[in-house]
This record gives structure tokens, sequence and C-alpha cells, in this order.
């Protein structure tokens, strides 16, 4: 399924569906370990003022090295739209891909994305000819409207930047999700695989995730594990997920062999809390 | 001549950008160049000569989500 199943953003095609960040890895040699495990295919980095005294602590080299890899630049560390537009320029410049995560947020308690500057700054760069991906609050009218400003895909937030509450914003997505006509992608607060691998049931066209994996104790098995649990929600949501029910509907038949004279239900099975009805048992006892 | 580079003054010999940035960056490290808030492009470092007082940003990638 997945191999016909591409994830198509700027008119490439990804087989992957898990977007993994940078940030809060040990070291680099962890991080690619990471991205190789989880076959990501999409991994964000972030712009910062050169450390002469760290020369070495180069992410992007051995990132680049790797086949299949496209860099994700972020505009973190921006406050405006502005500011937002010349990091995606510079970010662009220094590594030749046209694909920039918007994010802006002023606020460092809460990280939450100011909606007004990212809007502006995303229909900047989409006008200029970047794959705009803006990290944006679950709101399903901001999601349709830079949708309309030629956005390659939206990325709501499930929960606040690394607070590992999962996908607290569920029902907004689901909105998200139900309009969209461009990839939505849940970025920042997936705690765990089941958590990714219910994002991608609902619908959700990859998740990005980072300090789950970053700080996991054994970042690159983490990294395999979200991959496993993103194909898994993907194949889900394709094959169809039953709709829960209030009651039982039994999987076994309930023919009534074992009590032919259609006697009362032996007492080891009285305290069966779930009703065990089936219609066709039900005629033969009244029968 | 006195220049800011990545917020910290310095005093510097060099007459054009790009002698200023093989100062700082020893290394074959991928780095952007802004210069007194805009962004100067990789080519026209080598032309592009320095002012007192310039601003001079160094920028590179870091990890990131």
């Amino acid at each position: 399924m997945q191999h016909d199943d591409p994830l198509l953003l700027g008119g490439r095609a990804f087989a992957s569906r898990l977007l993994i960040g940078t940030g809060k890895f040990a070291d680099a040699n962890v991080m690619i370990r990471a991205v190789q495990a989880a076959g990501a295919q999409l991994v964000t980095v972030a712009l910062r003022r050169f450390d002469r005294d760290r020369p070495h602590d180069n992410m992007v080299e051995p990132l680049l090295a790797l086949k299949n890899v496209t860099l994700m630049p972020n505009t973190s560390g921006a406050r405006t739209a502005a500011e937002a537009v010349r990091a995606a320029h510079i970010a662009r410049d220094l590594c030749g891909s046209l694909f920039i995560k918007v994010e802006i947020h002023p606020n460092p308690h809460h990280l939450l994305p100011d909606a007004i500057e990212t809007y502006e700054a995303a229909r900047i760069l989409a006008r200029d000819g970047f794959v705009v991906m803006p990290y944006i609050p679950a709101d399903p009218v901001l999601a349709r409207r830079l949708e309309e400003a030629g956005c390659a895909s939206v990325m709501p937030l499930g929960s606040a930047i690394g607070s590992g509450q999962g996908l607290a914003t569920s029902e907004l997505l689901r909105l998200i999700i139900r309009d969209a006509r461009i990839p939505v992608i849940v970025d920042a607060g997936l705690r765990s695989p089941a958590q990714a691998a219910a994002a991608m049931e609902m619908g959700c066209a990859a998740v990005l995730v980072n300090t789950a994996i970053a700080i996991a104790g054994d970042p690159p098995a983490m990294a395999g594990a979200f991959a496993q649990a993103v194909q898994a929600g993907r194949t889900a949501f394709h094959a169809g997920i039953m709709a829960a029910g209030s009651e039982a509907s039994a999987t076994s038949p309930l023919t009534a062999f074992l009590h032919p004279q259609g006697g009362p239900v032996p007492a080891n099975q009285s305290n069966r809390r779930l009703p065990n009805i089936e219609p066709q048992n039900h005629e033969i006892n009244l029968a | 001549m006195q220049v800011t580079v990545n917020g910290e003054t310095c005093e510097t010999q060099a007459v054009f950008v790009a002698e200023l940035v093989r100062e700082h960056v020893a290394t074959q490290a991928r780095v952007a160049v802004v210069l007194n808030d805009a962004v100067l492009p990789a080519a026209a470092c080598a032309a592009t000569r320095l002012a007192e007082g310039d601003r001079i940003e160094l920028l590179t990638f870091a990890g990131g989500g």
C-alpha cells in the first residue's frame, strides 16, 4: 500500500510519511541514525549563528550525504513575517531546498504559533516560489486561508511543542482534514507511536516528530517504532476503520447446541458484563 | 576597522566581506552572510567592501524541529 500511496508535496513524491526534526539529539551521529531508522525523507533543521568554537558541529553535511533526504529548514527564532521571510531566503541559499517550515512563535512559554504573522509570511513565500509548510494552531479557517494562499501543506499542532500531550486538538484536526485539499501534517506534541498511528488513522497525511525520538533512551529504535506506527495508521485509514458501537456484536456463532432445551444461561456465564445477544439466537429461544 | 560579527565587536584587517568570513570560519562549513540586515549572496562576498561599523551575521544550520 505504501508504495502506491506517496506523500505529494511541492511536485515531489515521498514514500515516507514520518517527518523528523533534528533538535535535542545528543549528537549528530545519533540524529543521523534515527533519520535512517525512520526512513525519513523530509528532515527539519534550524538556522543559528555560526559558532567558531564549535565549527565541526555540522548537522547539514551528514544529512545531505544521505540519499533521499530533503532538508526542510524552519524559521524558528523569527518573531515577525519579515524575519521569517528573510530566514527562508537565507536557508534556501544555504542548502538549495525550496521547502520551508514557517514557524513563528513569539512566546517561549507556550511556543504557540502567531497566526497573523505566519499567514503573512506564508503568503509571501508561496508567491516567491517556496514549498511552504506552515506550523499553525489547529484552526480550520486559518488552514483554508493558507491553502488558498498557495501553501503546499498545513502543519497544525497536536499539542504544544515538546509537551508530549498528544492529539489534544483532535476534534479541530478532524475539521481541518475534512476540508483540506492539501496534505495535513500533524506537527508537535506527539509523545508515542500510538499517538502517531491515531493521527494517521484520522486521515492526517503525515506527522512530524522531534522530541519524542530525540530524547528517547534509544532514539534510532524509537524512530523505527514511529515509522511502523505511521505506516500502520495510514494503512488502517485506507482499509476503512469500523464505527464504534455501544453494544457487543458476537464474532462467534451463538447457536444453542450446548443447551438444546433453550434453558437459562449457565451461572458461570451470567456475570458477563456485555449483553451477549444475537438476533438469530434470540428468535430460537423464543420459539 | 571595527565591525560587529554575530553581535560582538571586533577589529579586522579584512577589506572584503569574503576575507572577514574566512577569518571567522576556518572550516568548509556552509555559512550564510547577512550584512546590515540584508542577505548577501555567497557570490557577492568577494566583491563587497567592508565599511566601518558594519554589522555582519554569519549563520549556519543547527538541529531544530
